[in-house]
């Protein structure tokens, strides 16, 4: 797929939501933290939250979109962290 | 279909672990991109940040072509998936797409199986075609 290759300095690259459809992101850290909303779990039949994120792909740096994938299936598996166990 | 995988760790320490430990598991590395979701945002949106631990449970979203949620699991960290559950639930909502949704797939579906056409004939009469042993034939 023609994700874009992006440039990595010393700053950790970073991506998240976009578009209107999501909660807004924590915008401001602490203050966020209390007022933040009730967790919502992902509905299905609804559309899935599109994200921009960095990512690493056979050598390279790229940055993933989400809705560039549309016209396609996705399987998108979050799991806790490199180098674990399972 | 396009696999995604995400976690909180960096895109270099995605490239280490590739590198260093996947590629010794997969001939290639890993295929798919490894996406690094720093912060969690993405994994909250989804529902499967842990703020307390600062990482994200084994969720896995299945979207279809249209940008749907068709389905997801969400696991706690110790226990891993079964790839082969995910991929059989790809192919039976690939079928029932195909079909223009006039079939649908009943429990344990794999692709060559009977499929049910869900219509008034059908009402209270799916034992006739289908049983819970059809499952394991």
């Amino acid at each position: 797929m023609p994700d874009e290759e992006i440039k990595v300095g010393c700053a950790r690259p970073t991506g998240g939501p976009v578009g209107p459809a999501q909660a807004s992101p924590p915008a401001g850290g602490k203050a966020s933290l209390a007022t933040q909303e009730v967790k919502r779990m992902i509905q299905v039949g609804k559309p899935a939250p599109d994200f921009v994120s960095p990512a690493y792909h056979q050598g390279k740096f790229t940055q993933v979109k989400l809705s560039d994938h549309l016209g396609k299936w996705v399987v998108l598996c979050f799991y806790p962290g490199d180098f674990t166990f399972v | 279909m396009d696999l995604l995988s995400v976690s909180v760790d960096s895109v270099f320490v995605h490239k280490m672990w590739n590198d260093h430990e996947l590629s010794k598991m997969v001939d290639g590395g890993v295929p798919f991109p490894m996406l690094s979701d720093g912060g969690g945002r993405v994994g909250t949106v989804y529902g499967v940040y842990d703020p307390d631990a600062g990482v994200e449970m084994r969720g896995r979203f299945i979207i279809d072509p249209d940008g749907i949620v068709q389905g997801y699991e969400v696991l706690t960290p110790p226990v891993g998936r079964n790839v082969a559950e995910t991929i059989r639930q790809v192919q039976a909502y690939q079928h029932v797409r195909a079909s223009k949704g006039s079939e649908a797939t009943p429990s344990g579906w794999r692709p060559g199986k009977l499929t049910l056409k869900p219509g008034p004939d059908l009402v209270g009469r799916v034992w006739e075609v289908w049983k819970p042993s059809i499952e394991n034939e």
